[in-house]
């Protein structure tokens, strides 16, 4: 089958495990390897364009160089570095003066721009290589009565969006109805969860986080399944302040996509990472 | 009566501000923003901002130089980019808080201590030397130069995150430091 290059990116390196954890495994039981990129560099978050924007763009068109040289889709799953890198190769071609100063500040270190890889996000290879009927071949343990929210988050849908709303679109929430979840229609599934304004801003990143989680616990779900391991960290890592803040009593497990199809593909939970949530999920485990 | 608002005088102005954001990329649909305020309603952050997205688009083009640059607006954008697909003016509202925050960084024009552009220098720092990040020493530098006292505030998410394999005591690094650094700092000469 298929091989794709992987382009980790520093928060599933660190925070984020569990991503990469089950990401891995369910890749493998679909026979497709993930590679991953050598020697990459950080993507440049949000951070580095408040800084400078051709040193931003340069910095994440270095890795668009070494991924282009393996002649594979690139997977990325995390969403900033996902728009970042799509941004960087979109602007390069989109303005000449930008191309022109990232090509010779690449040159300069002996690397040679000629277009970006294919980016996607590791979910939406899986819908399009895989596809439902192979999705639904593999499930061993059909999640029948798991009220699941979906949550898109931001950058992952906006601006590149690859022909679906950027406001309202629905593969994830049809992803997780293949796995037989019950998918609550979340009206914040696009609402931004504030990235890192949880450590700069606290007060204003929990507000945030606090209106996710409250929503998906007055829809009715018993987990909150996420594309991103910035939205999984301020979802997950935050209830026991918010919970302070708010005089509130959340306890929402948050699982990554790919953490929920490896439950999904009978994968054990060693393999998935699960006994790295800071919430409790034998409840929700016993709902499935 | 005592009239409580800052007033601007157009000699305090600066003629050129509008005209240096028409040319951004993202900028080049600043005449044609009909002042509709979709961005702002369909900003997460706008409550907390002390000018809405709207307001900075029309203060940019009336020339309001120092308000602009100096606003928490700025810094609050989480780059979320739900104002730039909304607009029906296809204005590039996210590239323009960018820029915006690239020269407030640059002119010193941001308020003190405050976190958002300290991190965003650590950050820059950080990758420059090492060529990635890692989560928990870039956060504890932010504290550090803004309120030490905050560390503590984290010490318990932290403790967790070690706890569970979440965190490391070492720093992330990639081979070819050099290479990145070359490309890095020939980015910023001009071509």
């Amino acid at each position: 089958m298929k091989a794709y290059t992987y382009y980790p990116g520093c928060s599933i390196k660190g925070t984020g495990k569990g991503y990469e954890e089950s990401l891995l495994a369910v890749f493998n039981e679909f026979e497709m390897p993930l590679i991953e990129l050598e020697d990459w560099n950080c993507c440049g978050a949000t951070n580095f364009m408040n800084i400078d924007e051709i040193t931003a763009f340069t910095l994440s068109a270095r890795n668009l160089v070494l991924a282009k040289k393996e002649e594979r889709d690139l997977s990325v799953p995390c969403s900033a570095c996902f728009l970042n890198l799509k941004k960087a190769g979109d602007y390069i071609e989109k303005y000449p003066e930008i191309g022109q100063k990232v090509k010779h500040a690449l040159h300069a270190g002996g690397l040679d721009y000629n277009g970006s890889p294919e980016i996607r996000h590791p979910l939406l290879i899986i819908l399009e290589d895989i596809g439902e009927k192979g999705i639904k071949a593999k499930i061993k343990k059909s999640l029948r009565g798991l009220k699941a929210v979906p949550y898109y988050g931001c950058q992952i849908v906006r601006p590149y969006n690859e022909g679906f709303d950027t406001r309202y679109p629905d593969f994830f929430d049809e992803f997780l109805s293949y796995l037989g979840a019950d998918v609550v229609d979340y009206p914040y599934k696009t609402r931004c969860c504030g990235g890192s304004l949880t450590g700069t801003l606290e007060e204003v990143g929990l507000r945030l986080n606090y209106l996710l989680l409250d929503e998906a616990r007055k829809q009715g779900g018993d987990c909150i399944v996420t594309l991103c391991p910035l939205c999984h960290f301020n979802l997950e890592c935050y209830q026991d302040k918010i919970n302070k803040k708010y005089h509130s009593s959340l306890s929402v497990p948050v699982l990554y996509f790919s953490q929920i199809l490896g439950i999904a593909m009978g994968i054990p939970a060693s393999k998935l990472g699960l006994k790295r949530s800071l919430v409790n999920l034998k409840p929700m485990l016993s709902e499935a | 009566m005592e009239i409580n608002k800052t007033i601007r005088y157009e000699h305090e102005l600066d003629s050129d501000f509008p005209s240096w954001v028409s040319s951004a990329p993202g900028g080049e649909y600043l005449w044609q923003c009909i002042q509709c305020g979709t961005c702002s309603g369909s900003c997460p952050l706008s409550i907390y901002m002390d000018y809405t997205p709207r307001r900075i688009i029309a203060m940019s083009r009336a020339g309001f130089k120092e308000d602009v640059l100096k606003s928490t607006t700025i810094w609050l954008c989480a780059s979320c980019y739900a104002c730039t697909v909304q607009c029906p003016q296809e204005i590039q509202l996210t590239d323009l808080m960018y820029l915006f925050k690239q020269r407030a960084i640059k002119e010193g024009k941001y308020p003190k201590r405050f976190p958002i552009p300290i991190l965003s220098k650590e950050f820059f720092n950080m990758v420059w030397k090492r060529g990635r990040t890692t989560e928990s020493f870039l956060v504890a530098k932010m504290f550090l130069k803004t309120n030490p006292l905050k560390l503590f505030n984290m010490t318990s998410l932290g403790l967790k995150l070690l706890r569970y394999g979440r965190m490391t005591l070492g720093l992330e690094a990639m081979k070819n430091k050099k290479e990145l650094r070359t490309i890095l700092k020939a980015s910023k000469e001009e071509s």
